[in-house]
């Protein structure tokens, strides 16, 4: 249950860059992944090779780049565990898949007194569009909060998911503090209320096996991006008693059966939801980066990432560094978030760029976490399959040197 | 190294020991805003006598290029006259766009900052504060008025 992190990083050309005549140490994988040849060439054949609009053309061409598109879908359908492809509709990404739940489903079926149960770890992509939703509706946002280690505080559980619950919206693993949610508890209070619960896949998925048909969530929001996919790609998982009752939130050509003068009628799930020129040769490189992480197998990409974690954390704490978030790598993601001596995250971030090593500094839009915690900033090392231990050394050598520039 | 380019000895000793910075209880002028890239705050207070300021002083948070430039700026507005910390101010912008020189003679210390233009993503950082004195002296800033963003 392992693979070669030598091998694997052959296979993604950007890794041989430098910068100021240093090798490219990439620690931002949360942030967005790299590709691996296998992807940027599945991407670039589309277009040397089959590129015509889906869904439009009778010529040939157009039925190879519909069936690579709806082939696209069944891959990534079963990554998850989903076998009906009818269960996934395309969005660029989470942020629109789950603007898709809330505005498509959450205008009809939510309503004023109705609560709106979120947490704290949230990304800002699953705390504005609820807001948004609770605005017109007149619903009510209700808060998880977070322990001092970095956990969902589930004492108040209880009084938080009730009757008049309609979505539990939640993470499964936080962008900022790495935390891995106990997602079967939530779901479960969600659904003994009558609630749709709604995962924020976007870092659980590229990095841990993910069963959405296992899980029973109602929707699963997730980002091709982040697992070694093009940029817009990703999509919502849901069940087909949500897509049913769910309005299409955009409308335009071929989501629709008819258009009259004064109505139209909607195609079937889930196209009534792809309105407009889909990101065709996207999804198709999506599929091949589902296709590489299966063929290193999700387990090994968990375990491989559990390690390099688990040694990171020792060496942060090790170098004086305050680490936000779970202490127990079991229980978390490879993202990092962390504080170096006085070192502003920003100046910290800089210099560890002149040693080639790149770090997400700031709020990872999550400011509720931020100011949970007390700080304007984090600076955050996360890593992915390409990761190794020397990377990390490198990190905390260069964390050295920020420390001599700014000591105060 | 080219960290030296950014990180000056004069931005490090600025951020290290800032000037100016405290409360000024019942200032006539006080803003603040923060940065939501990196969570830097500032905010500015100062009071005028005729049309030269008098008394300008700075609090906050941040990283070391917006907190030095804070620093740095109440040190070349103190004593001036507001229409020319605000000339100074459009002048400061412009050399961290790189569109004016930076002529030590005209802006002291602050040519130290210089190094930032080439980080795009920092510059925000640098302009921060004069974005604050700026918003304090001409904007809602009059009479303890403020403003966050």
């Amino acid at each position: 249950m392992s693979f070669d992190v030598a091998s694997v990083r052959r296979d993604f050309p950007i890794l041989s860059r430098t910068f100021n005549g240093k090798p490219l140490v990439y620690l931002d994988s949360a942030a967005t992944s790299h590709k691996p040849t296998s992807v940027i060439e599945a991407e670039a054949d589309f277009y040397r090779l089959h590129n015509a609009n889906a869904h439009r053309g009778i010529y040939t061409l157009g039925e190879e780049a519909t069936e690579l598109y709806e082939s696209a879908r069944s891959t990534i359908a079963g990554f998850f565990g989903v076998t009906d492809p009818a269960r996934l509709v395309f969005t660029r990404g989470t942020t629109e898949a789950i603007n898709l739940v809330a505005h498509g489903w959450g205008r009809t079926h939510v309503g004023a007194g109705d609560t709106i149960v979120l947490s704290e770890m949230e990304h800002h992509s699953n705390i504005v569009p609820w807001q948004m939703l609770a605005r017109a509706t007149g619903a009510t946002l209700r808060y998880i909060e977070l322990t001092d280690d970095g956990l969902l505080d589930l004492a108040n559980l209880g009084s938080l998911v009730t009757e008049r619950t309609k979505v539990l919206a939640i993470t499964a693993m936080s962008n900022a503090l790495g935390t891995i949610t106990p997602l079967r508890q939530l779901i479960d209070a969600a659904h003994a209320v009558g609630a749709i619960a709604v995962v924020d896949a976007a870092q659980a998925a590229p990095h841990m096996a993910f069963d959405a048909e296992a899980l029973g969530a109602d929707a699963v929001a997730f980002s091709g991006h982040k697992m070694l996919g093009p940029t817009a790609s990703g999509g919502l998982l849901a069940t087909r008693e949500l897509l049913d009752g769910m309005d299409p939130v955009f409308g335009g050509g071929d989501m629709i059966r008819e258009v009259f003068h004064d109505h139209s009628t909607w195609n079937d799930v889930p196209y009534r939801f792809e309105a407009g020129t889909m990101q065709v040769a996207q999804q198709v490189g999506l599929a091949e980066a589902v296709r590489y992480l299966q063929a290193l197998g999700m387990d090994a990409v968990r375990a491989h990432e559990l390690e390099i974690t688990r040694y990171a954390m020792d060496k942060l704490l090790d170098a004086g560094a305050t680490v936000y978030g779970p202490k127990d790598v079991q229980g978390r993601g490879g993202a990092v978030s962390f504080w170096f001596r006085d070192v502003h995250p920003h100046d910290l971030a800089q210099v560890l760029n002149e040693e080639g090593v790149c770090v997400r500094a700031g709020h990872h839009c999550a400011q509720l976490v931020m100011r949970r915690y007390g700080t304007p900033a984090t600076a955050r090392a996360s890593f992915y399959v390409y990761n190794t231990a020397e990377e990390v050394d490198a990190l905390v050598t260069a964390l050295d040197k920020a420390g001599d520039v700014f000591a105060l | 190294m080219a960290l030296d380019e950014i990180y000056k000895e004069v931005i490090l000793d600025h951020y290290k020991s800032p000037r100016n910075k405290r409360d000024l209880p019942g200032a006539a002028y006080t803003c603040s805003r923060n940065n939501p890239l990196c969570g830097d705050e500032i905010r500015v207070s100062a009071n005028v006598e005729g049309d030269v300021l008098a008394e300008v002083t700075f609090q906050g948070a941040g990283c070391s290029i917006s907190q030095s430039s804070a620093s740095m700026m109440t040190e070349a507005v103190t004593g001036t006259p507001v229409a020319q910390a605000l000339d100074l101010a459009s002048a400061f912008r412009g050399m961290m766009a790189g569109d004016v020189e930076p002529d030590e003679d005209r802006f002291g210390d602050l040519v130290a900052l210089e190094g930032v233009v080439k980080y795009p993503i920092r510059i925000k950082c640098a302009v921060l504060a004069w974005d604050v004195l700026q918003e304090a002296l001409q904007g809602d800033g009059a009479a303890s008025g403020t403003q966050s963003h």
